[in-house]
């Protein structure tokens, strides 16, 4: 099959490790080099903990995989490094358009909201997301990355993990004290610590296909409900970087998957969508059967699971590697925070109730919008297609309309590491959520507000406070630094000599203080993943010092150790 | 006179349409059919008003002609 894209060849290399007598001991090892695995490396490399990534592999994903990098995930990327090449890479569209049989039901436009540094979503080959990582992993002194060291063995209690590497120089064993599980979706060391992923299977297969497009073709996304090339069934065309175009044909649970695959198969159908005259040539094709499912515990002793190997759900929504970046975020600062010894162990356990929360959520969209287009019984499709006929009408009816909602993150509800509002704001940014982006100038210069948070304790605040509050603030960064613990202060608007802890931004545009709600004084505290912690509107020491400790886990019941 | 609102309404729309198909998981086709006439009666005592339900059951009627000869 032709192909845009060559993956790269990382090289085998003979870690010293492999010559010692005795298991060598890191304090984390990865298992996986996927999208997860890297970001976690990234993620703790900027917060100084050393990382070996291990690999069975020795190159990037191949085929058909994820393509659509939500504005959370680039937000992520960008923190780490790895952004920007991705976003330059990634091709955007604005213009949807949704068809039901013969007919086009409707288009949207997606215009992008202004004044945030990334767009909401980029199409992007897995394969450039990884390449772009393992790039930056590469620059980056704290991460080791061992490519073909397959992890063939593991096991751990409550003071470590140990483990068994298999290369072509033969096994060798690592010890370390925390072990991250990035192995994918089907995890054999899941499966090999009697561990389980659970939910269901969805009845239907999908044939995934690649084309590469001679021509230009409209950068505009087309869904069609029961296409008239393919009847009964639904098909997606989007379009990804390098004129490659990603097309989805539902198939039906009876399809036979080696049948759909060859290409003499595929032509007539690809040609009934695009017309005859259309010049394209197929670079991959496979076909899938989807799930959503997940661990009833992301943590295992020492072991932390992490992407699909702890959650996995269907593409539709776009929830995979999106979720999985997320979920890195989330676990990153804290395990930082406990290897450093500026919180317990206790706060580790978060990592599972906050992601618990935010992987039944993205399973929840997932499931709808796989529901909605393959319904389950007579009456689902006849609300479905009642549905897709009426949205050429109604506007409202185009709101029940479901080909995969954007992906976005969640917001933290009830966790234990927020301090709960007791003033006033307006907004759905609240304790929990992920912060909003907005142009800013100043600090660093790079423009962005996202830009300066993030990787230790933030204090935004925009407003008159009392002169005396605010030398106290800078001596309780003094004081939280010489615990270990990082808190830079955004002082917004209030111009003045940058202190050891103290950047000024301006709001020049007003975006920031109308996202915030600050045009009324206010103090945000931000967690190093960028979630908001806590918020008032007056600067109260005490108060602030107290949601540090208490995002930092400090008031959380230690489990007894076994 | 009171108009029948066709724009966006729904406080979610898919957990709407997610409980709907909830509620029709597992029935039989009488059990379903009776359940949608149940829901059509509540809905329209929520709406009250006379005019805004005959022009929803005025375009309710426009079905697709073939469907009109279905049996
Ligand atoms: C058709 C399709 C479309 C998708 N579209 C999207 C999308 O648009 N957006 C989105 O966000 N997600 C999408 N996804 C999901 C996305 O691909 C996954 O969520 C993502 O790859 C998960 O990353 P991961 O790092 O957890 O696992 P993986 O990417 O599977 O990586 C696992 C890594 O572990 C390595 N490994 C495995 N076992 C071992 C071992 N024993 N020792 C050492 N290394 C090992 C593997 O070689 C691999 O490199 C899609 C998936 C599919 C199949």
């Amino acid at each position: 099959m032709p192909s845009s894209y060559t993956n790269p060849v990382y090289p085998y290399t003979h870690s010293p490790d492999q010559d010692s007598a005795q298991p060598v001991h890191h304090p984390v090892v990865i298992v996986g080099g996927g999208p997860a695995g890297l970001a976690a490396a990234m993620d703790l490399a900027l917060q100084g903990v050393h990382t070996v990534v291990l690999d069975d592999n020795n190159t990037v994903s191949v085929g058909s995989r994820a393509i659509c990098l939500a504005k959370r995930t680039l937000e992520i990327c960008d923190r780490y490094g790895c952004g920007q090449p991705m976003l330059e890479k990634g091709v955007t569209w604005n213009l949807g358009k949704v068809y039901f049989g013969q007919e086009q039901v409707y288009e949207f436009n997606l215009l992008p909201e202004p004044d945030h540094k990334v767009p909401a979503f980029i199409n992007l080959q897995q394969y450039y997301m990884e390449e772009f990582m393992v790039q930056r992993c590469m620059e980056l002194p704290q991460i080791e990355l061992r490519w073909l060291h397959k992890v063939t063995r593991v096991s751990t209690d409550d003071s470590g993990a140990a483990i068994t590497v298999t290369t072509r120089d033969g096994d060798y064993q690592l010890t370390c004290d925390y072990l991250l599980v990035a192995d994918g979706a089907n995890s054999p060391i899941r499966d090999s610590l009697g561990l389980q992923s659970r939910g269901q299977v969805f009845e239907d297969r999908f044939l995934i296909a690649d084309i590469i497009m001679k021509a230009d073709f409209p950068a505009e996304r087309r869904f069609w409900f029961d296409a008239p090339f393919h009847p009964g069934q639904s098909t997606l065309l989007h379009k990804q970087a390098d004129n490659v175009w990603r097309i989805d044909f539902q198939l039906g649970w009876d399809a036979d998957p080696e049948e759909e695959k060859k290409l003499e198969n595929i032509r007539p159908r690809v040609e009934a969508m695009l017309g005859k005259d259309r010049e394209w040539e197929l670079e991959w094709a496979s076909v899938y059967t989807f799930r959503c499912r997940k661990m009833d515990s992301f943590i295992h002793h020492r072991a932390f699971f992490i992407g699909d190997s702890a959650h996995q759900v269907s593409p539709f929504g776009a929830r995979g590697a999106n979720g999985a970046l997320q979920g890195v975020e989330n676990l990153g600062w804290k395990l930082a925070a406990v290897i450093q010894g500026r919180a317990p162990a206790a706060l580790l356990q978060t990592y599972d109730t906050e992601r618990q929360h935010g992987a039944r959520e993205n399973i929840l969209h997932s499931t709808r919008a796989t529901d909605f287009m393959t319904p389950k019984n007579h009456i689902t499709r006849v609300f479905r297609d009642t549905v897709l006929d009426m949205s050429r009408h109604f506007p409202f009816a185009r709101t029940l309309v479901n080909s995969g909602r954007l992906s976005k993150p969640c917001t933290y509800e009830e966790t234990p590491l927020s301090t709960p509002d007791s003033d006033a704001f307006k907004l759905a940014l609240r304790p929990g959520s992920p912060c909003t982006d907005a142009p800013v100038s100043g600090g660093n210069g790079s423009g962005w507000l996202l830009n300066h948070l993030g990787g230790q304790f933030n204090v935004l605040l925009r407003g008159e406070f009392d002169a005396g509050r605010i030398t106290a603030l800078e001596r309780l960064a003094t004081q939280l630094r010489e615990m270990g613990i990082r808190l830079t202060i955004l002082r917004v608007d209030a111009p003045g000599e940058p202190g050891a802890h103290t950047v000024h931004l301006t709001d020049h545009k007003g975006v920031l203080a109308e996202r915030y709600d600050l045009l009324t004084a206010g103090v945000y505290l931000i967690r190093p993943d960028q979630h908001v912690a806590a918020r008032w509107r007056q600067l109260d020491l005490q108060e602030l010092e107290a949601a540090v400790q208490r995002a930092l886990g400090s008031h959380l019941q230690q489990e007894c150790a076994a | 006179m009171s108009q029948l609102n066709l724009e966006p309404n729904f406080s979610d729309p898919d957990a709407f349409y997610a409980a709907l198909a909830d509620l029709h998981r597992d029935r039989s086709a009488a059990a379903s059919e009776q359940i949608n006439a149940r829901l059509i009666l509540l809905l329209a005592n929520q709406v009250g008003d006379q005019q805004i339900l005959e022009q929803a059951l005025a375009i309710a009627g426009q079905v697709n002609s073939e469907l009109l000869h279905d049996n």
